[in-house]
């Protein structure tokens, strides 16, 4: 196993690509090989599509050669395991979805395709991308490839840990709360959420349709960059995909910050934060500063309300949508039940996990007559704050930067009887799913060994300025080449 | 105490449609208890005259033309489904 080659970024492999040093075989067969080597103690992938992506790699060989290729024609990717794939099989990592293989294409996934990417497998996630660690999945735990007694975060912490290691070029996660960003940031990789609406959910498998939003998990900004160049654009199957032409980001990538205003919201500098990570994000400030950018104090003051708005939209929206999952047209279907109503009971009792139920229960209570003004009401108003709240802050400044995550990776099992403990990991990157403005993480150093992330948040649309901070910051630090001993 | 009682989660439990243990039911009311007293930092919020967000993007209805455009996956669709019968989905009776 060459282990140079799957340590490459995407945009290193397109160019050995198209020089004629690699080809996509080589590349694809590297992967696979990577994740047989190592992926029974990283567990990052639910399937892996061995022979589909050898036949994709000889499809992408051949349109290389024709000179034909897109920026990513070629490249092994994983999708994660929420995103439909058509023929190939899309569980959710939950019971109820074990034996579910969709009929067709998400968007994104139908994108990369026609761009010739080449799909080795589809990465573990908490059960319907509902957690913090990954250890809600109903399948098994991901461990992240720094600390393998570590969670990598979640709830996208198959694909971040399978970019993280090599086993994959790039990977595609949803972001409902933090769900790209925060393992991101916990296995020292970029993590970028677009703007609500940017990027088509169209066969998203839906947890909270306001909030959720599908995003690239990359090794560098550049990555990250021509991921979402390739998946970002509207499209009429997906009712809240925004009219919007996007430029081509390539564009932001620049190396100063002159004249770049960015603020330091003094909210998210929480109690409770590892020391390490405020070290890293004051650091990463200064050095933002040396490259030319002003910065100043923003304030967000309803901050610390955004937990609690969350988790009465996030568990309403998540009520309603996966109220679809009954036994009867598709997924797990409980047979043994002496009626209709017993057996969607005992289809939904066995089918779902722990933390499925209690958000649903979760919502259906906030969403029932008598507590919906109490709670959802209220949640839908207080949003309306926070939102106002960036707005008025992006009045004054470009972008607004803090830690990704309050805490570098915790220990497998540290936090799952305590679902307010772990829902604590998410309180630095959900403003930005309340608010629907585009957030990304970039690793920032390492807090005793363990990789901590910088986020940058924009304005709505505003991917452009958030790639610029990110991309000059990356280029002049050196965090983005550190890589895991496995 | 409990912020919600065995009784309203074994309400729930029927709404939502989850068969739950009183083990379960249990656990549930503790855990949702502590959650809902979590959430009641909103109340300290003046939301007088605040217009609702439910989405953070304006959301226009989208329109199409009323044609089937997912015929051809009829046979795959239907691979999912748990009780088949032909091109039919086999259902328990609603009444009995």
């Amino acid at each position: 196993m060459d282990k140079s080659l799957v340590n490459l970024t995407a945009h290193e492999a397109r160019d050995m690509l198209d020089r004629g040093d690699v080809s996509s075989l080589e590349l694809t067969e590297a992967s696979l090989e990577r994740i047989e080597e190592i992926d029974d103690r990283v567990k990052a992938f639910v399937t892996v599509t061995r022979n589909l992506a050898l036949e994709q790699a000889r499809e992408a060989d051949v349109r290389i050669a024709e000179g034909n290729a897109a920026p990513l024609t070629g490249i092994p990717m994983q999708l994660k395991d929420n995103i439909c794939t058509h023929g190939v099989p899309t569980t959710c990592s939950s019971r109820m979805l074990e034996e579910f293989v969709p009929p067709y294409d998400a968007s994104v996934a139908e994108r990369l395709r026609q761009e010739g990417a080449v799909l080795v497998g589809k990465g573990n996630l908490d059960e319907f991308a509902m957690g913090s660690s990954t250890e809600n999945s109903a399948f098994f735990p991901t461990h992240n490839p720094w600390d393998l007694e570590r969670v990598p975060g979640g709830s996208s912490g198959g694909p971040a840990a399978a970019v993280a290691s090599g086993e994959a070029f790039f990977s595609l996660g949803s972001d409902t709360g933090g769900s790209i960003r925060q393992p991101g940031s916990l296995c020292g990789i970029v993590g970028m959420k677009p703007t609500y609406g940017l990027v088509s959910r169209y066969g998203l498998i839906a947890f909270a349709s306001s909030l959720d939003q599908i995003g690239p998990l990359t090794r560098d900004v550049r990555d990250s960059v021509i991921v979402l160049n390739a998946i970002a654009g509207h499209d009429p199957r997906d009712s809240t995909s925004i009219e919007f032409q996007p430029p081509d980001y390539t564009a932001a990538l620049k190396t100063d910050l002159k004249g770049m205003r960015i603020g330091v919201p003094k909210e998210y500098f929480v109690d409770g934060m590892e020391s390490g990570v405020e070290e890293a994000t004051r650091k990463a400030i200064d050095v933002l500063k040396s490259l030319g950018a002003e910065i100043g104090e923003a304030s967000l003051p309803h901050t610390s309300y955004a937990l609690a708005v969350y988790y009465i939209i996030a568990p309403s929206e998540c009520s309603a949508n996966l109220a679809r999952y009954d036994g009867v047209k598709y997924g797990f279907s409980e047979q043994d039940a002496d009626s209709m109503w017993d057996a969607y009971e005992k289809t939904r009792q066995r089918g779902f996990g722990p933390e499925v139920k209690r958000r649903i229960m979760l919502g259906t209570y906030a969403l029932s007559s008598g507590y919906y003004d109490a709670y959802y009401l209220k949640a839908q108003q207080v949003r309306t704050i926070i939102r106002q709240e960036f707005e008025s802050e992006f009045e004054k400044f470009d972008a607004l930067v803090m830690a990704t995550s309050p805490t570098t990776a915790f220990k497998l099992g540290e936090k799952m009887d305590d679902p307010v403990q772990m829902y604590l990991n998410d309180v630095l990157t959900l403003p930005a799913n309340i608010a629907g403005i585009p957030g990304i993480s970039v690793p920032s150093g390492l807090s005793n060994g363990l990789p901590t992330g910088l986020q940058i948040m924009a304005k709505p649309l505003g991917e452009e300025a958030m790639f610029r901070i990110a991309y000059a910051y990356e280029q002049a630090t050196d965090w983005h080449n550190m890589t895991p001993e496995l | 105490m409990a912020r919600i009682t065995s009784d309203e989660v074994r309400h729930l439990s029927v709404l939502t449609r989850i068969g739950m243990t009183d083990e379960e039911v249990e656990l549930m009311r503790d855990q949702m208890s502590n959650i809902l007293d979590n959430i009641d930092v909103l109340n300290q919020v003046d939301t007088e005259g605040v217009e609702p967000t439910a989405h953070s993007v304006d959301v226009v209805s989208v329109m199409r033309d009323d044609e089937v455009t997912n015929d051809k996956f009829v046979d795959e669709m239907m691979a999912n489904a748990p009780q088949r019968d032909g091109n039919h989905i086999r259902v328990r009776a609603v009444l009995d």
